[in-house]
This record gives structure tokens, C-alpha cells and sequence, in this order.
């Protein structure tokens, strides 16, 4: 009973690690490239979940099969949220760049307020419900009482954005180019790394993770509004802290330590200060290794 | 020549001044002081304003019938703006003017204040809005009296009826942490361990806006609770509801008019079916209430306010016992309050011997088919 009890607390705060961890992946994406903390990442999240939530609502007007509505409402929302995050960062950060980093700070978070506001006015303040997009597959009927396969899904889909993102940065060209992008900026111009492509293709990767992100996750919780991506972007900003900030795989080992702390504290203390234990972990993790779990030193940096 | 100008004006003064005395005294015994005190102005206005059409519209139909004991109906009406330390002085002045019942205050913090001074004179105070469990429970005031249900009363309505109707044996309490839902858990959990026939097995507060809730379901679902009653709004309700369904629990789900909101059968769907929850009893129905909302809108121009339909069931409720008192006499009052009941457009009322209406407040409702029912 009690193993059965720990499993389940276990399972449940790898759903809530996951969560985050999806969110995180894009945050700590661009933090790595582009040394901005993107505040507006959660908004992109929300953006996307609410794309997902229109177009999925016109493929079931139109009568689809619900896999391939999510396929669809994944890729639009993808798509949109690309947009997004590529006109933000032409508005927002592009004139900041050479301006001190708390410039850009305090921008992030003026347009993390901005989205947040125009989708209260445009779309609707109300909690709207998210249909569930992602079908109960035969396969996995046996454990249904422990996973869900929304549940899988989330942590198949998390486990794949990270192995492909590492991939990505570690052997491709453009890879090459942000990482080169990312240790020293004008040296990268130097050799003739187009700077501005790398920047843009950074946060159209990281909006495209944080949209997938919000179709998938919204489908699982079956609600959205306007103000999701604010509690959620924090979370996936502190677990990518946790993690080692610039870190893809720190960024999952970051959320799944969060989420699990949280379950198990709720489960066996008290989910009355669940919050509370969560950061007072953060704090002691940090005391300790100051760059995160997986974070590497930087100690050229003033 | 100045002089004896003044004297005469003074003297024209003098006179009138007496006159008005007289005037007003011998006015005085013909009518019946109808006191509005409360919040007339300020911020918390929109509380109080409608009070005073309500009883202006109530004064105006006894008057149409002959009056009070044969006497019109006067009304007095003092501002508290809403602060306890100005309520005082609002008591003051209405127990000076010598009124025979007073309609207020509106907020609970005010009505506090002001009721010490009502009592020492011996003058019964109704309140249409005043909703702190303290006032009427604590016993402390015979004199007050309400149209509404104390804050306390879901969590009473729903306690009794996880005990009595669906007589569960282990119960869990659990909450956002905000306010409204906290407090009505603390409540809940207060009257489940007063009454004993439950056990109280799991009392916790979520994170309003968490990702996940399982951690806590699984909680519940290990100290084997047959009831959640769940203090809080739709949003986290509706995320519950869904992941417990989901994993194939079939807990009893009772909640508060925060869950009762079509939004939440929107959200939850199929998982909603089931649901109870505690919501104001419908009055919208009753002849009695529209036809005070058609004359207010003929006499003002506009929809009423804010507990406009307990401030009207107050007004009638107060002149009617005075009728059924034959006297404006204190005690006299009170036992007519407490015996005779009276059609309202909250329903037909009296009162218990705290204070409260009885009969006035919430329904249970339950989610069938889509729809919030009333369970009867």
C-alpha cells in the first residue's frame, strides 16, 4: 500500500516535472544563447494553448479524428507562436541588445504584461475548456489507473524536444553558429555568422517547444485563460534555474526535482506550504551549487 | 433704529423657531420613525443606496394602505459610510430622532460598532446585507436581526447534508487558501467536528493555478474520504473533479456558489455530473420580488442594487411587526418578529430566536444532465 502510495506520488510529480520541463527547455534555450531571460516565454506558452484551443475547435466543427486534430492544432499553434516569438524579439529585445541587460529585463516583462493583457481584451477573461485532444490509446488500457496517456505522451514528447534540441545545438551548423553566437557575439561576426538569423532562429525555436508545450499540456488540464502562462512560466523559469540555466538536459533534471518535491510534500506533509517548500529547496540547492545541478561556472562573466 | 430691527427679527426668529417645535412634535406623534442607517455615500455606496429605495418603496405601499397602527410611515435616514467609527454616531443620531426600527446597517464591521447603542435603547436593527456569522451566533445583541444568511451558512448546508442526506461516515475538507474558500473550510471543518457523526479524515489547502492536482487526489483517495467538501472556485474545482474521475474515483464532490457557475459544467463536462453545490435559493420567481423590482424601476427609472430583495423582506418585515405588535413598543416588536411570519420577496419569513431569517439563504444543487438542480 504504501510502496503503491510512493509510486503514485512518484508518477505524479513526474507528470508536474514534465510539465515544466517542457516549458523549461525553451526558457533556458535562449537564456543560453542569448543571455536574456525571456519573461514573455510563459505568454508564448499561453498563445500557443489558445491557438490550439481555435484551430481544434474548427477541425471539430469539420469532424476530424481527434490524432489528427492534435497533429494540426500542434503544428498551427507551432507556427503562430513562431511568429510571435520572432516579431517580439525584432520589437522588444533586437533594439535593447547592446543596452544594459536590465534594460532588456524590464522589456521581457513589459511584454510578458502586454500579451497577457491583449489576449484578456481580444480573447475573453473567462476560463475557456481545452477538449481533450489526445485519445485514450488501446495499448495502454492495463495501466490506466497509474498513467494516463495524455501523461505518457507529455513525458514522451518532453524526453524527445530535449534529445532533439541537444542534438541540434551540439552537431548541425546552425548549432555550430549559436553556440559560437552564444561565447562571444562579435567574435561570431568576425567569422562571419550571420547574428541576427541565429538570434531570430533561437527564439522561433524556443516559441515553437513553448507552443507544443502549451497544445499538450492544456489538452491534459482541459482549461485554459488568459493568465496560465504567468504561474506556469515561473515555475519553468525557477527549474530551469534549479537546473543550471543555458543547460537542456539541467533544464529537465531541474523540473522533474521540482515536481517531485512538490508531490512528495504534498503527499506526505502538506500541500498547504507546498510552494514554500519548493523555493526553500530552490534556495538550498543554490547555496550549494550556485550555477544549478548540471549549471557549468562562469567565471569570466563579471 | 438698527437696533430694534434686530430685536425684531429675533423675536420673528423666536417664533418661528417655536412654531417649528410645536410643529414638529405634534408631527411626531402621528408617525412612525422608519431609521435607515448605513453606507450612503463613499465607496461602498452601491450597498447601500438601494436600502433606501427599498424602504422608501415599502413606506410608500403601507402609507397607500392607512399607514402603521394609523400612522404614516416616516422615513430617517443617516450615512455611516461605512466605517465602524462613524456608525456610532449614525446610532446616535437615529436614537435621538426616537425612531421605532431601524434597517442596517450594510456592512458587518459597521453594524458591530452601532449595535452596542441600539441595544442600551432598546431598538431592534435589521440588516439586509450584514453577513458576519458573529452578529446573530454570539448572542450578544436580542436586538439584531437579518434578511441574509450568515457567512457560515454554506458551510452548514453543506455539512448537514453530507451528514443527513448522504450520510458518509469520513470526510475531507479541502481549500484554496484564498479568503472565501478558507474560511468557509474552517467552518465545514468546525461543524464536522462538533458533530461527530463523521470523521473529519484529511483537512488541506491546494495551490490555486497549479499545473497538477494528483498529489492531493492521491491523498484523498488514501485516507479514504467519501466526501470532498471543497472550499474554493470553479477553476481548481473543475481540475479536481476531472483528474478524480479520471482515475476512477467516485468521491462525493459538495462545494460552494463559487462552483456554482455554469462555467464549471462548461469546463468539467462529463465529470461534472454529480457535483453538488451550495448556491443563494432562487428568488427571481416569486411574484413578490418582481413586482418590487417593476415598481422600482416605474419610481426610479433604473434595476435595483445590491440586496435591494433583502432590504424590501427587512422593511416589510420590520412595519409588519410593528402592525402585529400593536405597539412600537421593544419586546413587543421582537416577539412579532419571532411569531408572526410574513411573505417577503425573499420568501415568507420569521425569525429565530438569534436573529436569523429562518428559511432564507442557499439551496444544494446538484450537476444533472448539464444542468445545475435544485435537490429537494
Amino acid at each position: 500500500m504504501d510502496l503503491e502510495y510512493f509510486f503514485e506520488l512518484f508518477l505524479g510529480g513526474l507528470t508536474r516535472g514534465s510539465i515544466y520541463a517542457l516549458i523549461a527547455l525553451g526558457y533556458t534555450m535562449v537564456y543560453g544563447i542569448v543571455e536574456l531571460i525571456n519573461f514573455a516565454h510563459g505568454e508564448i506558452y499561453m498563445i500557443g494553448a489558445f491557438t490550439g484551443l481555435i484551430v481544434a475547435g474548427l477541425l471539430t466543427l469539420l469532424g476530424w479524428p481527434a490524432l489528427a486534430i492534435l497533429v494540426i492544432a500542434s503544428i498551427a499553434a507551432m507556427i503562430y507562436s513562431c511568429a510571435y516569438g520572432w516579431t517580439m524579439e525584432k520589437i522588444a529585445y533586437k533594439p535593447l541588445r547592446k543596452a544594459p541587460r536590465l534594460s532588456a529585463l524590464i522589456s521581457a516583462i513589459g511584454m510578458s504584461l502586454f500579451l497577457q493583457n491583449y489576449v484578456l481584451l481580444a480573447q475573453t477573461p473567462d476560463f475557456l475548456p481545452f477538449p481533450n485532444l489526445i485519445p485514450e490509446f488501446d495499448f495502454l488500457e492495463p495501466i490506466e489507473h497509474i498513467a494516463r496517456s495524455s501523461e505518457i505522451l507529455i513525458y514522451a514528447v518532453t524526453a524527445v524536444v530535449m534529445v532533439t534540441l541537444t542534438l541540434l545545438i551540439k552537431f548541425t551548423r546552425m548549432g555550430k553558429a549559436m553556440r559560437a553566437t552564444s561565447q562571444d557575439r562579435e567574435m561570431a561576426m568576425l567569422v562571419g555568422v550571420n547574428v541576427n538569423r541565429v538570434i531570430s532562429m533561437t527564439f522561433i525555436l524556443g516559441s515553437a517547444t513553448a507552443a507544443l508545450g502549451g497544445v499538450l499540456i492544456a489538452s491534459h488540464i482541459g482549461q485554459i485563460n488568459y493568465y496560465i502562462g504567468f504561474l506556469a512560466g515561473i515555475k519553468a523559469f525557477v527549474a530551469a534555474v534549479l537546473g543550471g540555466i543555458g543547460s537542456m538536459p539541467g533544464a529537465v533534471i531541474g523540473s522533474l526535482v521540482l515536481g517531485w518535491s512538490e508531490s512528495f510534500f504534498t503527499g506526505y506533509i502538506s500541500s498547504d506550504y507546498e510552494d514554500v517548500f519548493a523555493f526553500l529547496f530552490l534556495v538550498v540547492i543554490l547555496i550549494f551549487r550556485p550555477s544549478g545541478i548540471l549549471g557549468r561556472k562562469e567565471s569570466d562573466k563579471v | 433704529m438698527l437696533k430694534c430691527r434686530s430685536n425684531k427679527t429675533l423675536a420673528v426668529m423666536a417664533a418661528l423657531v417655536m412654531s417649528m417645535v410645536f410643529c414638529s412634535a405634534a408631527f411626531a406623534a402621528d408617525t412612525i420613525k422608519f431609521g435607515v442607517a448605513g453606507a450612503h455615500s463613499g465607496d461602498l455606496a452601491s450597498y447601500g443606496l438601494p436600502s433606501i429605495n427599498a424602504a422608501k418603496l415599502v413606506a410608500a405601499d403601507f402609507n397607500a394602505k392607512g399607514g402603521v397602527l394609523g400612522k404614516q410611515v416616516e422615513l430617517v435616514t443617516e450615512d455611516d459610510v461605512c466605517k465602524p467609527e462613524v456608525a456610532t454616531s449614525t446610532a446616535t443620531k437615529l436614537v435621538g430622532e426616537d425612531v421605532a426600527v431601524v434597517l442596517g446597517h450594510i456592512c458587518s464591521g459597521a453594524t458591530k460598532a452601532a449595535l452596542g447603542i441600539y441595544k442600551d435603547t432598546n431598538t431592534v436593527l435589521m440588516s439586509p446585507s450584514a453577513t458576519n456569522p458573529a452578529l446573530t451566533k454570539s448572542g450578544d445583541y436580542p436586538n439584531f436581526f437579518r434578511t441574509i444568511a450568515a457567512d457560515d451558512a454554506q458551510a452548514r448546508q453543506q455539512v448537514d447534508f453530507a451528514l443527513d442526506v448522504l450520510k458518509v461516515k469520513k470526510i475531507a475538507v479541502l481549500h484554496d487558501k484564498g479568503d472565501y474558500g478558507k474560511g468557509l473550510a474552517e467552518f465545514a471543518k468546525g461543524f464536522v467536528e462538533a458533530e461527530k457523526r463523521a470523521q473529519l479524515v484529511l483537512y488541506e489547502g491546494i495551490t490555486p493555478g497549479a499545473v497538477d492536482y494528483s498529489a492531493v487526489v492521491q491523498k484523498v483517495k488514501r485516507s479514504g474520504a467519501e466526501a470532498i467538501i471543497f472550499g474554493g472556485y470553479h477553476p481548481e474545482a473543475s481540475k479536481i473533479v476531472t483528474l478524480m474521475r479520471k482515475k476512477k474515483m467516485d468521491t462525493i464532490f459538495i462545494s460552494d456558489d463559487g462552483v456554482k457557475d455554469d462555467t464549471f459544467i462548461k469546463v468539467a463536462k462529463k465529470y461534472a455530473e454529480g457535483v453538488y453545490a451550495t448556491g443563494p435559493k432562487d428568488v427571481s420567481k416569486n411574484p413578490l420580488t418582481q413586482a418590487y423590482i417593476e415598481k422600482h424601476k416605474a419610481e426610479f427609472g433604473s434595476d435595483p442594487g445590491a440586496f435591494f430583495d433583502n432590504a424590501v423582506s427587512a422593511s416589510i418585515a420590520l412595519l409588519s411587526a410593528i402592525e402585529n405588535a400593536g405597539s412600537t413598543e421593544y419586546t413587543a416588536i421582537v416577539k412579532a418578529l419571532q411569531t408572526h411570519a410574513v411573505d417577503t420577496p425573499v420568501g415568507t419569513i420569521k425569525f429565530d430566536e438569534r436573529g436569523d431569517a429562518i428559511g432564507v439563504g442557499f439551496a444544494m444543487y446538484q450537476v444533472r444532465d448539464g444542468a445545475y438542480v435544485e435537490v429537494k
